[in-house]
C-alpha cells in the first residue's frame, strides 16, 4: 500500500534525517515507529500524510505519488488538534464539513463521492457513540478532559472512512485506563477492517502493543530501514507474557544498538 | 470582559449619568450648562426629523468606515500572520504607523482625495484598519501549527483553512480591536464633520448650534454623538460575547 523509494529528507540547513530510506508497508498492516526524540519519525510520519515533502525520492500510497494530504488518509496527533470554538459534535464533523464545502472533487476529497449532510451528521453521531463520547457532544473542547478531546479527535478521523490511520503520539498524554481503552479500540477497529495504520511512539510497550512490525529510528541519518516483526501484538498478551517481555528486549536493543 | 454589562448596569449608569448632569446644570447655571429636563424633549422631538437626519449621516461614515477597515485588514492580516518572511519585510513598518495619531493625515487625504464623504470615511477607516490589521495577524501567527496540520490533513486547502480555522480563530479579537477603537472613530468623525459638509452630527453640534449659540440643540446633538457610540459599542460588545460563548462556559 505504501512504497517509500529512496527517500532522502533534511529540514534546510542541517543534515539529512534520511537517505536513500526504503520501506514497504502493505495493506492492512499496523505499523509502530519508535526512535529517540529528533529522530525523525514525526517527520516520517508527516511524509506519509502529504504535509512534508521528500527532497528526493518517491512516497507513494496505492500507487499515486504523494503530493499533498490524501483523502483517505486520516491523522491523529497528540494535542492541539481540535477547534476550540466548536463543539465536539462540530469538531467530529470538520473533516465532513469541508468535504461539503470543496465537494468532491478528488484533490481534496475523495473523487465520485459526495455525502449529504444528513449522512454527514449521522455517520459523526454513530463515531461519538462508538467512542462513548455522544453525551459530550455540545461541550467545547476546554471542558473536556484529554481523553475526551482524544476520543472527538479520533471520531472526527473515523468519520471519513480513512483506508490509513496515520497517528502521531496520540496516546502518550493520557492516563494508562484512557490509553489502555483507546489502544484496543484502535486494535479491534484494525481486526474487523483492513485499515493500515501507522502509529509513531516513544514507548517500548505501546509499541509492541500496536505494531505488527515495529521500525526503530535512530537519532541521525537513517539509510536502511530496521524492522523487527512482531507477533505479540495486540493486547490479550497476557498468556504471551514472556514473549512480549522478549520483544520488548528485542526492540530495547536495537534501539541501543543504533544510537 | 469581566464587568459583564447587562441592562439593568445600563441603566443605572443612565440614570447617574443623568443625575450627575442635572446637579452640574444647578450648580454651573449659566445657558452652557442646561438641565437634561431642558435637552431631552429637544432631542426627543428632533431625532426624528432634522438631528436625526444628522445622526444617519454620520452613522453611515462610521459604519461604510469600519466596513471598509474590517474587509481590508483582516485578509491583510492573516496573509501577514501565516506568511512569517513577509510579515518580517513590513512588520518594522506597521510598528511604525501603527501608534501616529491618523488625524493628522487630514488635510493630506482632504487635498488627495478631495471633500467627498470618501475622504472622512477613509480616515476614520485608517485608525480602525491598523487596530484590526495588528491584532488578526498576531492572532493568525499564535495559532497552534499542530492545529494547521490537523485540519489540513482533513483536506483543508487555502480557502478552507481561512473559513474554518483562521477567520473564526481572529473574530473575537477583530471584535475587542473594533469596540475600543469605534470610540476614536467617531472622535475623529466629529472632527472631520466640522468642515466641508452640511450634514453629519459634528456639523449639526459645531456649525448649526454651538457657533450660534443654540445650547440646548448642541447638548441635543451630543447627546445623539454619545448614543451613536454607545450603540456601536454595545452591539460589538453583544457580539464578543456571542463568539466568545465557548470561553465563559469552562
Amino acid at each position: 500500500m505504501i512504497s517509500i523509494k529512496d527517500l532522502t529528507f533534511a529540514y534546510s540547513g542541517q543534515p539529512s534525517i534520511f537517505q536513500g530510506y526504503d520501506l514497504q508497508i502493505e495493506r492492512g498492516e499496523a505499523l509502530s515507529i519508535i526512535g529517540p526524540s529528533g529522530c525523525g519519525k514525526t517527520t516520517l510520519l508527516y511524509l506519509l500524510a502529504g504535509l512534508r515533502h521528500p527532497q528526493s525520492g518517491r512516497i507513494r500510497i496505492d500507487q499515486i505519488p504523494i503530493k499533498r494530504p490524501r483523502p483517505r488518509s486520516g491523522l491523529v496527533l497528540q494535542d492541539h488538534g481540535l477547534l476550540p470554538w466548536q463543539t465536539v459534535r462540530e469538531n467530529a464533523r470538520l473533516g465532513l464539513t469541508i468535504w461539503g464545502f470543496y465537494g468532491s472533487d478528488g484533490r481534496h476529497t475523495p473523487v465520485n463521492e459526495d455525502i449529504s449532510a444528513h449522512e454527514a451528521d449521522q455517520r459523526v453521531d454513530d463515531w461519538l457513540a462508538k467512542l462513548g463520547i455522544e453525551n459530550l457532544r455540545d461541550q467545547y473542547p476546554l471542558q473536556l478532559s484529554r481523553g475526551q478531546r482524544q476520543r472527538t479527535a479520533i471520531a472526527r478521523t473515523l468519520a471519513m472512512k480513512p483506508d490509513l490511520l496515520l497517528m502521531d503520539e496520540p496516546f502518550s498524554a493520557l492516563d494508562a485506563p484512557t490509553r489502555e481503552d483507546l489502544q484496543k479500540f484502535i486494535i479491534d477497529l484494525h481486526a474487523v477492517t483492513d485499515l493500515t495504520y501507522v502509529i509513531v511512539t516513544h514507548d517500548i510497550e505501546v509499541a509492541v502493543v500496536m505494531g505488527q512490525k515495529i521500525l526503530v529510528l535512530a537519532k541521525g541519518c537513517n539509510r536502511k530501514a530496521q524492522l523487527i516483526e512482531n507477533t505479540c501484538a495486540g493486547l490479550s498478551a497476557g498468556r504471551m507474557q514472556d514473549e512480549f517481555q522478549q520483544t520488548c528486549e528485542d526492540v530495547r536493543q536495537l534501539l541501543g544498538s543504533l544510537t | 470582559m469581566n464587568n459583564r454589562l447587562n441592562n439593568r448596569a445600563i441603566l443605572i449608569g443612565l440614570l447617574m449619568f443623568f443625575a450627575i448632569w442635572q446637579v452640574l446644570a444647578w450648580v454651573i447655571h449659566r445657558p452652557i450648562m442646561p438641565s437634561p429636563f431642558q435637552v431631552l424633549p429637544i432631542f426627543a422631538g428632533s431625532l426624528f426629523g432634522e438631528l436625526g437626519i444628522h445622526f444617519l449621516a454620520s452613522s453611515g461614515r462610521v459604519l461604510a468606515a469600519i466596513a471598509l477597515a474590517v474587509v481590508s485588514a483582516v485578509p491583510i492580516g492573516l496573509g501577514l500572520g501565516q506568511m512569517p518572511q513577509v510579515n518580517r519585510i513590513f512588520a518594522p513598518l506597521i510598528a511604525i504607523v501603527y501608534p501616529i495619531p491618523k488625524i493628522v493625515f487630514l488635510p493630506v487625504i482632504y487635498v488627495l482625495m478631495g471633500i467627498t464623504d470618501i475622504s472622512k470615511i477613509f480616515l476614520i477607516a485608517l485608525i480602525i484598519f491598523f487596530q484590526i490589521l495588528v491584532v488578526v495577524r498576531d492572532e493568525a501567527a499564535n495559532l497552534h501549527p499542530e492545529l494547521i496540520l490537523s485540519v489540513r490533513s482533513l483536506g483543508a486547502g487555502r480557502r478552507a483553512l481561512f473559513r474554518y480555522v483562521y477567520f473564526p480563530a481572529s473574530l473575537p479579537a477583530v471584535l475587542t480591536a473594533l469596540r475600543v477603537s469605534v470610540g476614536t472613530a467617531v472622535a475623529v468623525l466629529f472632527i472631520a464633520e466640522q468642515s466641508l459638509t452640511t450634514y453629519g452630527l459634528g456639523y449639526f453640534i459645531v456649525v448649526e448650534t454651538y457657533q450660534v449659540l443654540r445650547y440646548p440643540e448642541m447638548y441635543a446633538g451630543i447627546l445623539a454623538m454619545g448614543l451613536l457610540g454607545l450603540i456601536l459599542y454595545l452591539f460589538i460588545y453583544h457580539l464578543e460575547l456571542k463568539v466568545n460563548r465557548y470561553r465563559s462556559e469552562e
